[in-house]
Order: C-alpha cells, then sequence, then structure tokens
C-alpha cells in the first residue's frame, strides 16, 4: 500500500459542483414549467413548453456531472492522494447526509400520523371538533385505512401480506447480502464479494419490480390513486419516495459492482463501498417503517 | 430664501402635522382592557407579563450601565480575571425558572376559562370567504329554527381608499383607478376608515355567544380585540369560542380579520352591534321577517321577466358590492390573477358558460350560487354581459332570474 | 504524543504541489472555488445583496404604509413585497450571511487549512444564486406586471399557497428545495469540519464559542431544512398531483401544513441567532479584556436552546384551535427557553463586569446586540403566553418581536462580525470615524423602526396589512421615517466595506488587531494566508 500523506490535504478546485448547480437550477425551472403545463389542474395558465426542453436538459447535466465529479474523486483515491483524514470526512459527511434524508422521511411519517391519529378522527367528531363533524362533514365516518373520504370518494386499502410482504423479504435479505459482500470486502475475498453484491442487486432489482407490479395493480384494479384522498397520499408519497431511493442505492451498488470488477476497492480503502451500504441498509430500514405503519397497522 | 434642507425639513414637519390631522382617534399605547370580563383577565396578564419583563431588563441593563459607565479601560479599569462561578451561575438559572413559574400560574388559569364553549344562549357560525364574513344564526336559547343568515363586507367607499399615486395608477404599472381625480381633491377618511361594514353581526348582551368559525376557501381569522378573541377559520374544520357582553356594555365592537387571506386581506373588518336582549329579540324578529320576504321575493323572481333598464340598474349596484374588489369597478380586473370582465371570453360568451362560473366559481373565483338570490345574480350576469362596451356573441344580453335558477 | 507525529510526518511526505498553488486566475477562481475564504467571501456578500434586495422591498411595504389609504401599490403586490421581503432576508441574508462567517473563521479558529469538503462546499455556495434565480425572476415579472411573485407570506400557509397560490409558487417551490440542499451541504461541511479537522490538543471544550454555536446550528440545519423540503413537496403534489395533505376534503387538514412549517420553522429561528451568540462571544470578551464568563454554561445554553427549539413549535399556531393540553405544552416549553437565553444573557453581562472596556465599532454593535436582542426575547417570552398570544398573535407586536431579534438580533451581530473580523480578512483596518457613524445612526433609526411596532400591534394593528384604521396613522408615519433612515444608514456600511475591500483604503492590521483578542485566528498574519493552517498547529 502506498504511504498516505498525513498533512494536511486540500483537494483542488474543480469545474463539477458549479455545473451542477447550474444544472440542478436548470432542471428546477425546467420541472416547474412542466408540472404547470400537465396540472389538469387548470391552477395555472401556463403553457410551460420550455420545460419539456429544460427538465431533460437539466437531467442530462446531472447525470454529466456526477458522472464527472465522481470520475475526479475515484482517480484521485486510486492514486492514492487522499488523506486518511479526508476519507474519515468523507465518512462523516455521508452519515450525516443520510440523517438529513432520515428527516426527509420523518416529515412524510409525521404528517401519516397526524392525519390518522388527529386529522381524520376530528373529522370524525372526536375531541372538541363535534360541531366540525355535525356542520361541515355529517356523513363521514373516521377510519383507516380511509377508504371513503369526507368528501365521498372511495377506494380500497392495500392489503400488507401479498406483494408487500414479499418486498419486505426481498430488501431484508438484500441487507444480509450486502453484509455479507462487506465482510468479504474486509477479508480480501473478491469472489464471494462479486457474488454477494450481484445477489443483492438482483434483490434490489426484484423489489423494484414488484413495486411498479403493486402501483400499477393500486391505479388499474383498486381505484387506489394519488388523488385517492388522504390515504392515497400518504400511501404513494411514502412508498414513492421510497422506491426513489432504492432506485439510487441500486444505482449506487451497481456501480460499486461494476468497481469491484474492474478491481477497485481494496481492504483498506473502500469508502465508496461502505457509503452506498449505509445508504442501502437506511433504505431498508425505512422499508421496515413503511411495512408496519403503512401497509400493516 | 430659505435653504434646500431647512425647506425639506419644513416640508417633512408639514406632512407630521396633517398626518396628526387625519388621524382623529387618540394615540393609543397599550393593548385594549376591554369590555368582558376574559377580555378584562387577557388585559391583566399582559400588564403582568410587561412588568416582569420591564423589571428583569431594569436590573440587567442596569448592571450593563453601570459596567460600561465604570468599567472602562479610559477610565483607568484594570480587567478582573473571574471567569465562572458555579453559585452565580445556578442562582441565574434557578431564579428566572421560578419567575417563569408564577407567570405560568396565572396564564393556564385564563387559558382555561377562555376554553369552556359551554352553556351558551345563541351559537352563530360565521364562515369566512376571500374577503367578506357569513353568519348564520344556528341556536337561540334552544330555538334552532332561526332561518337567519347574511354577509357582512367592508362599506367604506372606494374613493376613500385609492390615494393620488396609487389611483393614478401609476405604480406598479397598471391603469388609472375610477377613483383617480384629477383634481386631487381626494376625500376625507371618516372616522372608522376600513372599520366599518354593510351589516353589523348583532349579538345581545349579558349573555354567553359562541361562534362557530369555519372557512369556504383560504385560513381568515376572526378577531373582535374588545372580547379578546381571536381564532383561525380554517377550511373543513370548526372552531370554537365564546363571548359575553355585559349587560351595561352594549354598543359597536369593531374587529379585523387577522390571518393573510390574499389581496384584500386588510379590507374585511368585523363589526359587532351588542343590543340589550330586548332589543336583541326585536331585532332578530324583524330580520328573521325581511329574510322571508326575501326568500319570497326569490323564489317568485323566477317567475318574472324583468326589464334590462331594471336589471342592469340593480346590476351595477351588486357587482361593485360583490365583484369589484377582484374584477375592478372599471372591469380591467388585476392581470394576471383576476381576469378583466371587459371584453372577456366568458362575460361575452355562451350565457350558459357565463352563468356557470359565477353559480359555481373556478380556483380563486368564489361560488355565488348560494350566496346570492337568483335575481341578484342576474341582474350581475346582465350588467356584465352588457357594461364596459361588451357585446355578448350569442345575442343573449338579459339574463333572466330563471335562466340563473336552473 | 500523536500531535509530534503528525508534525513529523507533515515534514517527511510534504506534497508540495497541492500546497503552493494559490489562487486560480480571474473568473475561474470564484467560478471554481474550494478555498474556504473565498467561498466565505462570496457568502459575505451574496448576504449583503439580498440584504439590499429585502431591503429595497421593506422600503416599499413602508412607503405604502406611511399613510392610511392605498398609497403606492396594489393590495396584492403589497403582498408579494411582504412575502418575498421575509423569504429574501431570513433566507437570501441572514443565513448565508452566518455561512459566512462560518466559512471564513471556523477553520482558522479550529486550526485547518480549509473546510473539510471543499467542493461541496464551493457547490453550497453555488446553489444559492441558482435558487435566488428563481424567486427573482418571479419579483421581476411582478415589478413588470407580467405575473404574480409568491403572494402568501413567507410561512405560505395552505391553502392560500396551493389552491390559491399564483403560478410562481411551482417556481418557489423548487427555490425552496434548492435552498436546503445548499443548507444541508454546508451544516454537513461544518460539522465534519469540527469534528475531524481540529488542530492537536483543540478539544470540544477548548473550541470558541461561535465554533460550538454554529456546531449546534447545523445540526439544527441538518434536522429540519428536510423536513422544509417535505412541506414544499406535499404542498407541490397538493397543487398538481391531487393529493390531499392539507385539504380536509380528502382527509387531510390545512393545519397539518402548519405543523410541518414550523416544526422547521421555530428551529430556523434559532439557526439565525445561534451563530449570532457565538459572534458576540467571540467579541465582547475581546474588549472588556476579560474571559468569557461562564464558558461551559453557554455551551450547554445553546445546546439546551437547541434541544427545546424541537419542541416548541406551536406556540405560532396558538390561534388555530388546538385542544387546550396542547397550547398549554406548549406555552410551558416556549417559557423554558428564556431560562437558557437568560444564562447567555447574564454571562454576556458578567464578562463585561469589572472588565477594561473599550468601544470600537464590533463592540458597540455587539452591546447594542445584548440590549436589543434581550427587548426582543422580553417580547418572545409576552407571546409565548397562550392566552395574551391570542391578542397579539397576528398583529404588529409580532412584527416588532421578530425585527427586534432578528434585525438587532442575527443582523447586527453579523455586522459586528464583519467589523471585528474586517481587518483579519483584508489586512486593513476600516475607518473608525464611519463607522462609529454607521453605528450610532443605525442604533437611533432602528429603534425609531421598530419600537413603535409594539405600540400599533397592541393598539390592534393586524400584520401583513396594506391599509390600516385611521388610529394607527401616527406611528406608521413615524416607523416609515425610521425605516427610510436605518436603510440609508446601510449606505455608510457599504462605503466601509468598499473602502477596505476595494479601494485598499486604511491602515495596515496587525495579526493580533485587537488588543484583547485571543483564539487561534489572531496567531495568523492579517490578512490571513491563502490556505489558513497547511500544517496543524499546536493548541495546549
Ligand atoms: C432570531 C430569531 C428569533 C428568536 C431568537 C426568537 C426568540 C423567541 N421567540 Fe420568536 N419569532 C421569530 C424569531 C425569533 N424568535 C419570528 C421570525 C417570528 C414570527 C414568524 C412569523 O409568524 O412570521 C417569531 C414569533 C414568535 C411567536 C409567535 C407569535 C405569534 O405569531 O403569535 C412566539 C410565541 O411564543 C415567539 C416566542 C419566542 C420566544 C419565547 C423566544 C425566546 O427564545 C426568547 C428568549 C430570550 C429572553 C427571554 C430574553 C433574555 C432572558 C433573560 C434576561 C432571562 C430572564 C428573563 C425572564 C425570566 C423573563 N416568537
Ligand atoms: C432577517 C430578517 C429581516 C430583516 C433584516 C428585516 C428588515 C426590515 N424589515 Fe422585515 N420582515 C422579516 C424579516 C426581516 N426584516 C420577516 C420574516 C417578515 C415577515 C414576512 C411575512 O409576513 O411573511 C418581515 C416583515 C416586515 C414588515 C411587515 C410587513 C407586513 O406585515 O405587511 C415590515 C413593515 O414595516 C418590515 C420592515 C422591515 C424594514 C424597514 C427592515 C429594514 O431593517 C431593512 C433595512 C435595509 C435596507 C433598506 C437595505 C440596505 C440599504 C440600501 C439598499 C440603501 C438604499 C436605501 C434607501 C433608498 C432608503 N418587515
Ligand atoms: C375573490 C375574488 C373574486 C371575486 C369577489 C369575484 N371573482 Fe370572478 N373571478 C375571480 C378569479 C380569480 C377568476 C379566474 C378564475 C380562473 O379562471 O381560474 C374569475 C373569473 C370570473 C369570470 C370569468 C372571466 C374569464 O374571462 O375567465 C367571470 C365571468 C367572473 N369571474 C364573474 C364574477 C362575478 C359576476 C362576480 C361577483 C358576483 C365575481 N366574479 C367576483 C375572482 C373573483
Ligand atoms: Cu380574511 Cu384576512
Ligand atoms: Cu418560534
Amino acid at each position: 500500500m502506498a504511504q498516505k500523506p498525513t498533512q494536511y490535504y486540500v483537494p483542488d478546485q474543480s469545474p463539477w459542483p458549479v455545473i451542477t448547480a447550474l444544472s440542478l437550477f436548470i432542471v428546477a425551472y425546467g420541472a416547474a414549467s412542466f408540472i404547470q403545463q400537465n396540472s389538469g389542474s387548470g391552477l395555472v395558465a401556463n403553457d410551460g413548453s420550455s420545460g419539456k426542453i429544460l427538465l431533460p436538459l437539466g437531467l442530462l447535466g446531472i447525470l454529466a456531472m456526477m458522472f464527472f465529479w465522481f470520475r475526479d474523486t475515484i482517480k484521485e483515491s486510486l492514486a492514492h492522494k487522499n488523506s486518511s483524514q479526508l476519507d474519515v470526512s468523507y465518512r462523516m459527511g455521508m452519515m450525516w447526509f443520510i440523517f438529513s434524508e432520515v428527516m426527509f422521511f420523518g416529515a412524510f411519517f409525521g404528517a401519516l400520523f397526524y392525519v390518522r391519529l388527529l386529522a381524520i378522527p376530528w373529522l370524525g367528531g372526536a375531541g372538541e371538533e363535534a360541531m366540525t363533524h355535525e356542520l361541515l362533514w355529517p356523513n363521514f365516518q373516521a377510519m383507516w385505512p380511509l377508504t371513503v373520504t369526507p368528501d365521498g370518494s372511495t377506494t380500497e386499502a392495500m392489503p400488507a401480506w401479498g406483494l408487500p410482504f414479499l418486498n419486505t423479504v426481498l430488501l431484508v435479505s438484500s441487507s444480509v447480502t450486502l453484509t455479507i459482500a462487506h465482510h468479504a470486502l474486509l477479508a480480501g475475498n473478491r469472489a464471494k464479494l462479486q457474488i454477494n453484491l450481484f445477489i443483492t442487486l438482483l434483490l434490489g432489482f426484484a423489489f423494484l419490480f414488484f413495486q411498479v407490479e403493486e402501483y400499477m395493480h393500486a391505479y388499474q384494479e383498486m381505484g387506489l390513486t394519488l388523488d385517492a384522498g388522504i390515504y392515497g397520499s400518504t400511501f404513494f408519497m411514502l412508498t414513492g419516495f421510497h422506491g426513489m431511493h432504492v432506485t439510487i442505492g441500486a444505482t449506487m451498488l451497481t456501480i460499486m459492482f461494476i468497481r469491484t470488477l474492474k478491481g477497485h476497492l481494496t481492504p483498506d480503502n473502500h469508502f465508496a463501498f461502505e457509503a452506498a451500504a449505509w445508504y442501502w441498509h437506511f433504505v431498508d430500514v425505512v422499508w421496515l417503517f413503511l411495512f408496519i405503519c403503512v401497509y400493516w397497522l | 430664501m430659505q435653504s434646500l434642507p431647512k425647506r425639506c425639513l419644513w416640508a417633512g414637519l408639514g406632512a407630521v402635522v396633517i398626518s396628526s390631522n387625519s388621524a382623529l382617534a387618540a394615540w393609543q399605547l397599550d393593548m385594549t382592557p376591554g369590555v368582558t370580563s376574559i377580555s378584562e383577565q387577557v388585559f391583566n396578564l399582559h400588564r403582568t407579563m410587561l412588568w416582569w419583563c420591564v423589571a428583569i431588563g431594569i436590573v440587567v441593563f442596569g448592571a450593563m450601565f453601570y459596567s460600561m459607565l465604570k468599567h472602562r479601560k479610559s477610565k483607568g479599569h484594570k480587567a478582573a480575571h473571574f471567569h465562572e462561578s458555579t453559585t452565580v451561575e445556578i442562582f441565574w438559572t434557578v431564579a428566572p425558572f421560578f419567575i417563569l413559574i408564577l407567570m405560568a400560574i396565572p396564564a393556564t388559569r385564563v387559558l382555561i376559562a377562555m376554553s369552556d364553549t359551554s352553556d351558551s344562549a345563541l351559537t352563530i357560525k360565521i364562515t369566512g370567504s376571500q374577503w367578506k364574513w357569513h353568519y348564520q344564526y344556528l341556536d337561540y336559547q334552544g330555538n334552532t329554527d332561526i332561518n337567519l343568515d347574511y354577509y357582512s363586507v367592508l362599506n367604506t367607499p372606494r374613493e376613500q381608499i385609492d390615494r393620488p399615486v396609487r389611483a393614478a395608477g401609476l405604480f406598479p404599472k397598471g391603469a388609472a383607478k375610477d377613483s383617480y381625480r384629477p383634481d386631487g381633491n381626494y376625500p376625507e377618511q371618516g372616522e372608522n376608515y376600513n372599520l366599518e361594514v354593510d351589516h353589523p353581526l348583532v349579538i345581545p348582551t349579558g349573555k354567553k355567544v359562541r361562534f362557530l368559525i369555519t372557512s369556504d376557501d383560504v385560513i381568515h381569522a376572526w378577531w373582535v380585540p374588545d372580547f379578546a378573541i381571536k381564532k383561525d377559520a380554517i377550511p373543513g374544520f370548526i372552531n370554537e369560542l365564546w363571548a359575553n357582553v355585559p349587560e351595561d356594555k352594549p354598543g359597536i365592537y369593531r374587529g379585523q380579520c387577522a390571518e393573510l387571506c390574499g389581496k384584500d386581506h386588510a379590507f374585511m373588518p368585523i363589526v359587532v352591534d351588542a343590543r340589550p336582549q330586548a332589543e336583541f329579540e326585536k331585532w332578530l324578529a324583524s330580520a328573521q321577517e325581511a329574510q322571508k320576504q326575501a326568500d319570497i321575493a326569490a323564489a317568485s323572481s323566477v317567475d318574472k321577466t324583468f326589464s334590462k333598464d331594471e336589471l342592469m340598474a340593480e346590476g351595477e349596484k351588486a357587482y361593485l358590492a360583490r365583484c369589484a374588489a377582484c374584477h375592478q369597478a372599471n372591469g380591467q380586473g388585476l392581470p394576471p390573477t383576476f381576469p378583466a370582465l371587459a371584453g372577456s371570453a366568458i362575460a361575452t360568451g355562451a350565457a350558459a358558460d357565463h352563468i356557470a362560473i359565477v353559480k359555481n366559481g373556478k380556483n380563486a373565483m368564489p361560488a355565488f350560487g348560494a350566496v346570492l338570490p337568483p335575481k341578484e345574480l342576474a341582474a350581475i350576469i346582465t350588467y356584465e354581459r352588457n357594461a364596459w362596451g361588451n357585446k355578448p356573441a350569442d345575442g343573449v344580453d338579459v339574463v333572466q332570474p330563471r335562466d340563473v335558477a336552473k | 504524543m500523536s500531535e509530534h507525529t503528525l508534525d513529523h510526518h507533515a515534514h517527511d511526505h510534504h506534497d508540495d504541489h497541492e500546497h503552493h498553488h494559490g489562487p486560480a486566475k480571474g473568473i475561474k477562481r470564484w467560478l471554481f472555488a474550494t478555498n474556504h475564504k473565498d467561498i466565505g467571501a462570496m457568502y459575505l456578500w451574496f448576504s449583503f445583496t439580498m440584504f439590499m434586495l429585502g431591503g429595497f422591498m421593506a422600503m416599499i411595504i413602508r412607503a405604502e404604509l406611511m399613510y392610511p389609504g392605498l398609497q403606492l401599490v396594489d393590495p396584492n403586490f403589497f403582498n408579494q413585497m411582504t412575502t418575498t421581503h421575509g423569504l429574501i432576508m431570513v433566507f437570501g441574508a441572514v443565513m448565508p450571511g452566518f455561512v459566512g462567517l462560518a466559512n471564513y473563521m471556523v477553520p482558522m479558529m479550529l486550526g485547518a487549512p480549509d473546510m473539510a469538503l471543499p467542493r461541496l462546499n464551493n457547490w453550497s455556495f453555488w446553489l444559492l444564486p441558482f435558487a435566488f434565480s428563481l424567486l427573482i425572476i418571479a419579483i421581476i415579472k411582478a415589478f413588470l406586471g407580467i405575473a404574480d411573485a409568491p403572494n402568501f407570506g413567507w410561512t405560505f400557509y395552505a391553502p392560500l399557497s396551493t389552491k390559491y397560490g399564483p403560478e410562481s409558487t411551482d417556481f418557489f417551490i423548487f427555490s425552496v428545495h434548492m435552498m436546503g440542499i445548499s443548507s444541508i451541504m454546508g451544516a454537513v461541511n461544518v460539522i465534519v469540519t469540527i469534528f475531524n479537522l481540529r488542530a492537536p490538543g483543540m478539544t470540544l471544550m477548548k473550541m470558541p464559542l461561535f465554533v460550538w454555536t454554529w456546531l449546534i446550528t447545523a445540526f439544527l440545519l441538518i434536522a429540519v431544512m428536510p423536513v422544509l423540503a417535505g412541506a414544499v413537496t406535499m404542498m407541490l403534489t397538493d397543487r398538481h398531483f391531487g393529493t390531499s395533505f392539507f385539504d380536509a376534503a380528502g382527509g387531510g387538514d390545512p393545519v397539518l401544513f402548519q405543523h410541518v412549517f414550523w416544526f422547521f420553522g421555530h428551529p430556523e429561528v434559532y439557526i439565525m441567532i445561534l451563530p449570532a451568540f457565538g459572534v458576540v462571544s467571540a467579541i465582547i470578551p475581546t474588549f472588556a479584556r476579560k474571559p468569557l464568563f461562564g464558558y461551559a454554561s453557554m455551551v450547554y445554553a445553546t445546546a439546551s436552546i437547541a434541544f427545546l427549539s424541537f419542541v416548541v413549535w406551536a406556540h405560532h399556531m396558538f390561534t388555530v384551535g388546538l385542544p387546550l393540553a396542547g397550547n398549554l405544552f406548549y406555552m410551558y416549553m416556549t417559557m423554558l427557553i428564556a431560562v437558557p437565553t437568560g444564562v447567555k444573557v447574564f454571562n454576556w453581562v458578567a464578562t463585561m463586569w469589572r472588565g477594561s472596556m473599550t468601544f470600537e465599532v464590533p463592540m458597540l454593535f455587539a452591546i447594542a446586540f445584548v440590549i436589543l436582542f434581550t427587548i426582543g426575547g422580553f417580547s418572545g417570552l409576552m407571546l409565548a403566553i397562550t392566552p395574551v398570544d391570542q391578542q397579539y398573535h397576528d398583529t404588529y407586536f409580532v412584527v416588532a418581536h421578530f425585527h427586534y431579534v432578528l434585525v438587532t438580533g442575527a443582523v447586527f451581530s453579523i455586522i459586528a462580525g464583519v467589523y471585528y473580523w474586517l481587518p483579519k480578512w483584508t489586512g486593513r483596518m476600516y475607518s473608525e470615524f464611519w463607522g462609529k457613524i454607521h453605528f450610532w445612526s443605525s442604533l437611533l433609526s432602528v429603534n425609531l423602526l421598530f419600537f413603535p411596532m409594539h405600540f400599533v400591534g397592541l393598539a390592534g394593528m393586524p400584520r401583513r396589512y396594506s391599509d390600516y384604521a385611521l388610529q394607527f396613522a401616527d406611528f406608521n408615519w413615524w416607523i416609515s421615517i425610521g425605516g427610510f433612515w436605518f436603510g440609508l444608514s446601510q449606505l455608510i456600511l457599504l462605503k466601509i466595506l468598499i473602502d477596505v475591500c476595494f479601494r485598499k483604503k486604511g491602515a495596515q492590521a496587525t495579526s493580533e488587531v485587537w488588543e484583547g483578542a485571543e483564539g487561534l485566528e489572531w496567531t495568523l498574519p492579517s490578512p490571513a494566508p491563502y490556505h489558513s493552517f497547511t500544517t496543524p498547529p499546536l493548541v495546549k
């Protein structure tokens, strides 16, 4: 192993961050225009045609920037330019970033608990809200899952023990295989690492496949949609953002897989792998909460 | 000759004098003690808090100023070197804590008293919407068959509100307002400027009145300082509050909407007219009778045919009262949010569409179907289809109540 | 000892090419900046620009409110000014101002060469101008009368911001997302720098208080900015994808929005004041020539304030009709915050007590901070009393409260910090004469501006009003005069900054700059070298 510098190390300047910021601006501008154009809600009169061009353009820019930025970082890491101190910085950075993600999900879980435990009972006349029920929503029955909304639209609840349970099994096992892969990496057993990482990926993509399946079922057969009242809102927002995070995590793991094939990632230099693994475990834990709070109870 | 700075100074002072003249009401520095027993308790609590803060402030700032005066280098004061003292630090952690407990006790007591809405003699449902209040009498001493409800909107004349620069449409750029007066003669603002409404809420004194508050669109807040009550009007939920005006305090009490609710948030005042019980009951009976007559008239209007002139005359009046807040008296609206009706595709298009949007609303456009009687709706729509040079493309320039009632 | 080995190694494996290059030339130095001082400077200038822009909107508000009646602008436009004024000041002026100070000072105070993650740092900064462009485009359109800017208050309550929000709302939503990413990444950077880049011997309890307050602030940021992102995301889906989070008809609740917003919003106000505490805790000991009194209790107090800030949010919602128990709980918790804050105030006074004080401009602003912030704190405590808050709520009394804590609190502390550290940054002393004029002019005008707001508020003037009843007329005239005067006074600050930064005026500053100053930053020459510490200094 090459000697790592122990003196303070300061990375070079880089053009990628500012271009990433610009791309994000283009995405934001494009997305806002695009949404307005496509919102049948009639809230706004913006034809937003620029969104159709800007949104994909910006997304492309972000992908490109991620590629260049990470490429530079990987190069520096392979060239052993990074000090061990920087490695620690990266680790801490990733951990706090994951914490911020936890808080993001926290907002949606908070919303879920609020409507389940407070808003819906109130609409049904609980607590000090008897008049709310009597004067505004006399026909409303408080219940969860909320299959009949106060304004009378109906939907079905997603049962927990079908696909969702299968998905729980898939995701939990993927966490196990990933941990095995991690230990293999530390032990320098590359074959075991690659096999287990590959299985993890398969499990992850299987999860995504079944989730798409579940969504199609919900939309086509159950009338469970985003606009099916607060049950649909919380259901899709929580599972949807989770699915998005699974996708990101799976992408990260795919890149790790490719890098192991290329011979990157050694027992003492594998921050990227650990970051991806932490992320995956985080996504897994979020799912457990989802399974319990959204599907099961 | 006066120098320029001097002249500016005089101009400034002059402006102070003018602004003082226009302020007819006396300066008020503190919260009002109000008229109810709750408002008095709230006021006392406020004063207690204030004096606590002043006292603590005197101690803290006193020590600071003493130190700043005495312990300065220019006075040759040499710095001491102490930098902690557990005793002192514990003292000033614990002492404020006890002060807080002293503050919390009366606060808790008042709050509990305020939240008890039971045993009321009169129940009124108040619904806020952009930018008017809707009062419905639900229950008076057990009688739930009152059948009385009405709307209450600002009636300060537009000419008192728009002042020169804005009325001239100079900033932000836009058309001149109807209230623009090239001669510069803007009417004085009256004593209750911006605090007057067409139909005040009438309640009896000496009785506990319960208010049920909600909203049709965005959040508003119903606030009458003299009763020390303020509650948000939340669409889809009902909040409760109450007031009991003492028998010896009948009178007019004014309040305002206290939650940002869009453009005319500053223009939806509240006026409560508290009358002795007997007078209140007299008023109630006559108001019920008037409402009954109006209902009959509305029902029968559907069978009648009115002349265009009659509809136009009534329409103009009603339009100015109900619609001009958004679409402006000159029909130009306030684009981009509030569309112009002059030349609008809907106001000059198929009558059915025009009727539909006024009755059912759309986005920020409120639904008026349940708010106004058919004749008034017909009048407004007729007016809109003919005013400001509008010419209906389908030739339907007169809309009758029966068209609207369909 | 480990420091020793570190030092030893540093000379052995000197990787020269990394450390001897200076800044890149021209625009690239700024666009691609990874240097904490360059980025800090950009943050601070950005903050000042936004302060002027937000101030400009405040001037329109004050001009409109000078007399009763609608003077200049349309009520709808007025609401847009109020909204964007609040947003720009909070997210554009105060937060980036403190991040700028953190960027500049935290590495220097810790004996570090730079921030821990310099490229991330660059990204955090550059996200801001882009995020604000989304908002500013809407504001420009509003001025031209093409489209409405956000007009629902900086608190953007649903449904005014969802079903009734103008087109620009969606741009605003994404703008908030970008600001959130920027803040989170900036905060991650600060935390990592503090945990990982402290010089050997710099234990946590030896860190300057400014670093401590920023550590805790960064934690608050990471905890609440994602929640704000969640709030605006729910707004977006309610607006366009048919969800019913904030709509009772579908089983949601408009009040849910307020809970989510204030779960962010209340810690947010401490995000804007904790670093201010740090700045003041650095300045007062220097000019009192006496160590900070009660260092340890300052740290614990800061942590307690941060902790409590998570359980008081509903004190902004005392009139929404919470159950009685909820109102009581939030009232008690809010009142409790006075205890740790009091500890801080008392400690500052005790630091001055029996010191040997001089009153240079940073000290003047710091003292004004202590007094005026405390006044703002007192009105905060009054607001905490639920039954009375139901009277204060949404009146100018609240406006007075938060301008005291924000303008004479947060902004004064940023200004104090800038005067205090400017000689370290530029190597030149600012003009004490103009500084004093700036201070006294600001001090008098700011009180003329904000003190009478207490009176009109108590007398019953609601906030966010484009027009008011006649009994409020006189005070509003004076308030407006105070506003214009305070605004103009800030031009003096602009002049001073231009003199020092661009016209290179002023005497050469020594490395210690101030007689009583202590801390690692004062061991570096003025101006500090491009990479603050290339080898870790030893802290005893
Ligand atoms: C920097 C920003 C900042 C800070 C530090 C604070 C500090 C405090 N704030 Fe403030 N607040 C805001 C910014 C801030 N606030 C803003 C922006 C709003 C309005 C948002 C909006 O609606 O737009 C607001 C609104 C607001 C409300 C809602 C009002 C309403 O809308 O009805 C309340 C209610 O409880 C409140 C309370 C407090 C309290 C108790 C403190 C405490 O932290 C203060 C503690 C300090 C002291 C008490 C002084 C020093 C202490 C002593 C000397 C010790 C001894 C004292 C005693 C025992 C009394 N604030
Ligand atoms: C840190 C935050 C911050 C700061 C610094 C300020 C600074 C000022 N604010 Fe602030 N304000 C808020 C945060 C802040 N505000 C918030 C959060 C709200 C609530 C918004 C809402 O309700 O949604 C609010 C609301 C608010 C209102 C209430 C609006 C309403 O309810 O309708 C008013 C009214 O007077 C006001 C005035 C001012 C003034 C005069 C200043 C002055 O201190 C500004 C002075 C600065 C300058 C003027 C710029 C610099 C100078 C120049 C560019 C030179 C040129 C100057 C001239 C030509 C005069 N603000
Ligand atoms: C609260 C403000 C408000 C009030 C009061 C109001 N409107 Fe509107 N009106 C609107 C808005 C906003 C729209 C645009 C709705 C949309 O298309 O999204 C509108 C649209 C309309 C239109 C369609 C115009 C077009 O070309 O799209 C008509 C007709 C109309 N209103 C008539 C009326 C009448 C009649 C009244 C009074 C009885 C009235 N409005 C009162 C806000 C208001
Ligand atoms: Cu209604 Cu403000
Ligand atoms: Cu708060």
